[in-house]
């Protein structure tokens, strides 16, 4: 066992665990875009960045250690982390009333979350194109944030090649979809994929808008309740 | 010709070999072309667009056909002061073809591309693995005239036909460029075989401890202890261990490693030699950027001759556990790639994106192995170590950084190029020797240094306890637009951010609009304020060097020249922003309405 300290509390915990676990163990949430429990770091959307030691880090690439001091409240970072969230709507478009994923995308609940009203940067409206050409998943580029987990998530099946991948490099890289492979994906792992996009860029073709508004995910539970609770879905 | 099938069997259809095979294919057929893609999936185990992630993230492999010359302008600020423009136009003029685009014939193409490590000796272009420096106008009309009567670049740089692994050979498109020399640099007076019977007698952990008691520290940038690398790096269970030089130079300004690599490669690769006995590698890789193709053949002579002397290969100086031997691997044109973690990701056939750390290079690097990646300049140290003793070396400098080190200087001066200086010595000293008139500004380490005042740090010393520099000296005088060479930094970054994070990805595309509203004279005092915080929003938030840098040109110029950013701002009248254009924000409203206007008129 090793003691470590999140704003202020002291917390008795394992050696290598990962931050964002270890605080969420002990009811310290700190917002996530690309960090999946029990799958490898991506490191991509830095939402969870926090204090560790007076330094900046990305809570999920953090594994604890003893002795160390974490700041997750602190102003000037609490601020960093909406800037992000913010960042991430100034740069796709995301038009939340006519998005299938409203009421169960996790950008959206991290934006209420981190009490974001409006984006401090300049929205960029960056036209993207859609990808229909699979049978079953729309692809929606303008939502996507490049979390990346489907890239590293979702695989085939039978061969274990990935069905997503990225093209072109930096605000140009975009998510694309090998089309043959994804239409040999079982129903279940369309709805895996569609799950763990964050946001609305996977999407079940003939399927959306379910639940009315007031019944849906997290209408019933804000992001945090959920992740205090261990409901990751 | 070779087919696809004898260049995959060639790298025995190894994935980790994908930049290998994508080079071998773009030479093959003059790009990629999607004919080959099938067979190579197959046989690498993956999709086409797990080869199309790979190659589309770097600048130079292209998978259209190309002109017969695709000539790349290096684009660099310091380009841009010696007649970047001109060369530019005649370009255009002589080729008939506009940047960005093939001529109609297909003969010629023309492309910009971020510094070729050639700042002392702009402007420069690349056309495949030539390299043509000092341009002018006149000389562009020479050169295209050539190439139009059916010379190959290869021709009008070499007419002697010289042999493309010889220094004559690079020598002729080259300049070396070397202003001083001091004790440790280009002394190219080493008996290699004597060095290496010197080090393999000491135990490696005494070699190792050599190296940290010299107070070397990695010449990369980061400064870390070479020493405590290797230490790391050789503690530790798994046997296969890699020794990588670092060899993408790709900071803007820098062009150090360049002439190091020309002038003693030997040294170079016996630093790789010693830091493979030390810690036990049997393998060495140098990361050659694409840009510096034209010294590979050249290189690669230097590892034959050590392999014939017995100094690479098997049971290296009669040791018979010690087996180690250097390969070189090309990369494709991205600055990330200068990230030691980024660079492995390339080395194994990947987009170029840094890790996440940790788990460090020194315990899982190149194929999950514990690697020691180490920068050109810090080898050639460690072969001077090796010969002159680390009291020697450590007698050198500062309290914090030891020895001497090699600075690159381009700009307005009148001796630009390299200059070995011993650390410790003074900013005016410095511009003193390489003729530096009424300098204003000195970017210090490229882009993602400091740019400074010459007025106020002019008295700072070059050393890692105050002015800190990766080699990179960029010197402005009063009549350069410093707002313009801040933007064009920042587009470098906006450019080279790999995307894989927000921040950086994002973050730098917001700077360099801030920066241009700034230059537009549509900014206010709040603009200034938001650059700062989202500044520091990038730097701190940023999974890299890269983000973690790449605001710093507009935050260091910011606080040091606060008036070239002043006198450009507008009040604020009101509650909206100079920058908000209330007309054009309802250009759309209004165009609906003229639209609505017309249609009842007509009917």
């Amino acid at each position: 066992m090793i003691q470590i300290k999140i704003d202020g509390k002291n917390i008795n915990t394992r050696k290598g665990a990962n931050l964002v676990d270890v605080a969420l163990e002990n009811g310290i949430y700190i917002p996530t875009l690309c960090y999946m429990k029990g799958e490898p770091c991506l490191g991509t959307c830095r939402v969870c960045s926090v204090k560790v030691g007076g330094a900046t880090a990305a809570a999920c690439t953090v594994p604890v250690a003893h002795g160390m001091e974490v700041e997750v409240n602190e102003p000037e970072v609490k601020d960093m982390r909406k800037a992000l969230v913010e960042s991430l709507f100034a740069e796709g478009t995301h038009n939340c009333p006519s998005c299938e994923k409203s009421g169960r995308c996790d950008l959206q609940a991290v934006g209420y979350e981190v009490e974001m009203m409006v984006s401090r940067f300049e929205y960029r409206f960056t036209p993207r194109k859609k990808d229909y050409a699979s049978e079953k998943i729309l692809l929606e580029r303008d939502r996507c944030i490049f979390c990346q987990r489907c890239v590293e998530f979702v695989r085939d099946a039978e061969t274990g090649q990935k069905i997503f991948s990225i093209s072109g490099r930096g605000a140009n890289s975009r998510i694309e979809i090998n089309v043959e492979l994804a239409n040999k994906m079982s129903a279940e792992q369309i709805t895996r994929a569609v799950d763990l996009c964050p946001v609305g860029t996977i999407i079940e073709k003939k399927i959306g808008f379910n639940d009315p508004i007031g019944k849906r995910k997290f209408d019933i539970k804000s992001i945090r309740e959920r992740a205090l609770e261990g409901d990751e879905k | 010709m070779r087919n696809i099938h004898e260049i995959l069997d060639h790298y025995r259809s190894d994935r980790t070999r994908l930049m290998d095979i994508l080079w071998d294919v773009q030479h093959q057929w003059g790009y990629i072309p999607n004919t080959v893609l099938p067979e190579m999936a197959e046989k690498l185990g993956l999709t086409e667009l797990d080869i199309k992630e790979t190659y589309s993230f770097y600048h130079f492999f292209i998978d259209k056909p190309p002109a017969k010359f695709q000539i790349y302008l290096s684009d660099t600020v310091i380009a841009k002061m010696q007649g970047y423009q001109a060369v530019y136009d005649a370009l255009e003029e002589e080729t008939g073809c506009v940047f960005g685009k093939k001529d109609a014939t297909n003969i010629f193409g023309l492309d910009t591309t971020s510094c070729i490590g050639l700042s002392d000796q702009e402007p420069a272009m690349l056309i495949g693995k030539e390299v043509f420096t000092r341009l002018t106008p006149e000389k562009i009309v020479q050169i295209i005239r050539r190439l139009k009567n059916g010379e190959s670049p290869a021709d009008i740089l070499n007419p002697e036909n010289l042999a493309s692994d010889s220094l004559a050979y690079i020598h002729a498109m080259v300049d070396s460029g070397i202003r001083s020399k001091g004790p440790l640099f280009f002394q190219n007076k080493t008996d290699f075989k004597a060095l290496l019977h010197k080090v393999i007698n000491n135990h490696p952990e005494v070699i190792i401890k050599n190296v940290s008691e010299s107070g070397l520290r990695g010449r990369g940038g980061a400064g870390f202890s070479t020493g405590l690398k290797w230490r790391l790096c050789s503690d530790n269970d798994q046997k296969t261990r890699f020794i990588i030089c670092n060899a993408d130079e790709g900071e803007p300004g820098t062009f150090k490693d360049r002439v190091l690599l020309m002038e003693s490669p030997k040294e170079v690769i016996f630093g790789m030699i010693t830091a493979g006995y030390a810690i036990g590698a049997q393998e060495g890789i140098i990361y050659l950027r694409s840009e510096y193709y034209y010294l590979k053949d050249y290189l690669e002579k230097q590892l034959a001759e050590f392999r014939t002397e017995g100094l690479l290969g098997k049971s290296i100086g009669g040791k018979t556990e010690f087996n180690f031997d250097i390969r070189i691997q090309m990369g494709a044109g991205a600055y990330i790639c200068g990230d030691e973690t980024a660079l492995i990701e390339s080395m194994e056939g990947k987009r170029g994106t840094p890790r996440v750390k940790p788990p460090y290079p020194v315990n899982a690097g190149y194929l999950g192995k514990p690697t020691s990646a180490n920068n050109v300049e810090t080898f050639v140290a460690v072969t001077s170590i090796m010969e002159e003793g680390a009291l020697w070396f450590k007698n050198m400098g500062t309290t914090e950084s030891a020895g001497t080190r090699l600075l690159s200087i381009s700009g307005d001066c009148d001796r630009p190029g390299i200059y070995e200086i011993e650390w410790g010595i003074t900013l005016n000293a410095m511009l003193e020797k390489a003729g530096a008139r009424m300098p204003w500004a000195v970017q210090v380490s490229g882009p993602s240094g400091d740019c400074i005042s010459v007025e106020k740090d002019g008295h700072r010393k070059i050393a890692l306890e105050d002015l800190s520099c990766n080699g990179s000296f960029m010197i402005f005088n009063r009549s350069r637009d410093l707002l313009d060479i801040v933007k064009h930094f920042t587009q470098f970054f906006v450019n080279e951010s790999c995307g894989i994070c927000v921040p950086c990805r994002s973050g730098n595309v917001d700077l360099f609009k801030k920066i241009n509203r700034v230059i537009d004279g549509k900014a206010c005092q709040r603009d200034l304020d938001e650059v700062v915080v989202w500044g520091k929003m990038v730097r701190k938030t940023s999974r890299c060097g890269l983000g973690g840098t790449s605001p710093k040109p507009i935050l260091t110029s910011l606080e040091n020249f606060p008036e070239i950013y002043q006198e450009k701002l507008v009040r604020q009248d009101g509650p909206l922003l100079p920058s908000f254009d209330l007309k054009e924000s309802r250009r759309g409203y209004l165009e609906a309405i003229s639209t609505l206007n017309d249609r009842s008129s007509q009917s």
